[in-house]
């Protein structure tokens, strides 16, 4: 009963997360290579 | 501060009588969306029950401050427009004009400029809508209320968007959502004030109104020294 | 997500910095967070039975609620930087205020739509003008715009400033709006989102994991973010700095004619 329902916002929240989370951390890929080191704080 | 701030208004309004950007263009427009509201909702559903008021007339508090709420916007979009070219509110800065000066003074000119614009609307609403009047008091004291806090509140938020070229589509998603309890407390009491509906505490809703009022009074003084010291 | 949370080894040590947001925090937190968020899947949709009166439809409230918390938890986040950037001016608190803003927005889509999908079983409607769902619905908005002026075109420090102000009015505005929308819908009926019905124990449990889990990954996703603002704000700068750089030249050839 209603497990249409539970398929659904499960895929929504994890796979809204996963997407999330692949285009946060290429961006963060990008934009690193574009820094040089003595302008890199906060990242270890 | 209240001297500045009262030049700020005249001044604002001086603009305005010169330019009648207001007056020949907003005014109409809150007046239009009336008459489309009628077209939106039809004039012939009856509603059912003791009163059998038409859906409009039963609807028409809502329908009067949704009119009111963006007649509101444009005239906020105005009074920030006529401040953008040219470095304006820098000039007010280093004119040494207090900044809560600043923030009152638009209000109150916006504030004028918007009873101008419901009183217009809600003579037309009268018209159109054919509504009576149980507590005229009442009503008198919620379009004052809620018009000081949408014109506080709104100047705040407008200002926090002043300068950007987005500014027109960016000010009505900024402050709808921190109007929306004016709306609630307007349409409430306004309902109570027309029909003195037992359901509805008229009186509480406006104490609301002069709350959020006095909120964004105190909030939009102490903003707008930062606000205004930029670059 | 489990096999993306983890980063592969960071560079060989060198001059050369890794060229990615994560560090040895990051990769701890990022796999303590896909451990819970996999046993909250296992717990939430295998070991847990269905509730008396909602049924499997109670599966979605191991996801909703938690990300109510993180929702929640991202705007406090974004209130309490606003504040202290406008005490110190410092950027690292305005770009986590500002990080975190987009994470709240982001748990905050979640917990709507899980909202909804919870409701139509249970309640048979989608939605429902219920004060709590209403608020939040109006907080949503409030911060989406929040986001916006973030992203106008404006100097770095006004634009800073602005979003300061901004974060610290829109949390005072949720609280008005709640208030305000509590006592309209108080008039009518009461409170309706029923849900003290009978919860046994298993579904506790996952419930629970449900909240460690979103809290994990919303401090995870919070470090990735804020060190991705960062980045951009370097590059911001050094895109300035080299324009300057450049006019200034520009003007000396020209002093030179």
């Amino acid at each position: 009963m209603h497990w249409e329902f539970v398929a659904v916002g499960y895929s929504f929240v994890f796979g809204g997360l996963a997407l999330y989370t692949f285009f946060l951390l290429r961006r963060g890929r990008q934009l690193s290579r574009r820094v040089p080191p003595d302008r890199r704080r906060f990242l270890d | 501060m209240l001297r500045d701030a009262w030049l700020m208004a005249v001044k604002d309004l001086r603009i305005e009588l010169s330019s009648r950007v207001v007056f020949s263009q907003i005014l109409p427009f809150g007046f239009l969306i009336l008459i489309l509201f009628g077209f939106a909702v039809s004039p012939d559903l009856a509603v059912v029950g003791e009163a059998r008021r038409s859906v409009l007339e039963e609807i028409s508090p809502g329908l009067f401050w949704i009119a009111v709420f963006l007649s509101a916007l444009m005239a906020l979009g105005r009074a920030f427009a006529i401040e953008a070219t040219d470095g304006n509110l820098d000039a007010l800065r280093m004119a040494g004009i207090d900044p809560s000066g600043v923030f009152l003074g638009k209000a109150l000119a916006v504030a004028v400029q918007l009873l101008a614009i419901e009183l217009v609307v809600g003579l037309g609403a009268v018209v159109v809508f054919d509504v009576p009047f149980a507590d005229p008091f009442l009503l008198a004291v919620t379009i004052v209320l809620a018009t000081a806090g949408i014109t506080l509140a709104g100047t705040l938020y407008a200002a926090l968007a002043t300068g950007l070229r987005v500014r027109d589509t960016l000010v009505p998603l900024l402050v709808l959502p921190v109007l929306a309890p004016i709306l609630l407390g307007a349409t409430l009491a306004t309902r109570d004030a027309l029909f003195d509906d037992p359901a509805v505490l008229g009186w509480s809703w406006a104490s609301l109104l002069a709350v959020f009022g006095l909120l964004y009074l105190g909030v939009g003084m102490l903003a707008f020294g930062p606000l205004l010291e930029e670059s | 997500m489990t096999t993306s949370e983890v980063a592969p080894e960071a560079a060989p040590s060198g001059a050369e910095p890794p060229p990615h947001t994560g560090s040895a925090a990051t990769r701890r937190l990022g796999f303590f967070a896909a451990v819970a968020v996999a046993l909250m899947l296992f717990f939430g949709l295998y070991i847990s039975g269905p509730e008396v009166t909602q049924g499997e439809a109670v599966r979605l409230f191991y996801i909703h609620v938690p990300t109510i918390a993180a929702a929640y938890l991202g705007f406090f986040v974004t209130l309490v930087g606003s504040v202290i950037y406008l005490r110190t001016r410092s950027q690292f608190w305005d770009l986590l205020a500002a990080s975190s803003a987009e994470l709240g927005v982001l748990f905050c889509t979640f917990l709507l739509v899980s909202g909804a999908l919870w409701g139509k079983p249970t309640w048979g409607v989608y939605w429902q003008w219920d004060p709590r769902l209403t608020s939040t619905a109006v907080l949503y908005v409030t911060y989406i715009g929040y986001l916006a002026l973030r992203r106008m075109e404006l100097p770095p420090e006004v634009r800073s400033r602005r979003a300061a102000i901004l974060g610290v009015i829109s949390f005072a505005n949720v609280i008005v709006v709640h208030y305000s929308v509590q006592w309209w819908r108080g008039l009518h009926q009461g409170s309706t989102l029923g849900i003290d019905s009978e919860i046994g124990g298993m579904q506790y449990f996952s419930f629970f994991l449900g909240l460690i889990a979103m809290l994990l990954v919303y401090a995870w996703l919070l470090l990735h973010r804020f060190r991705v603002a960062w980045l951009s704000q370097q590059i911001e700068e050094l895109g300035l700095a080299r324009a300057l750089a450049e006019r200034r030249a520009e003007t000396d050839n020209g002093g030179a004619f």
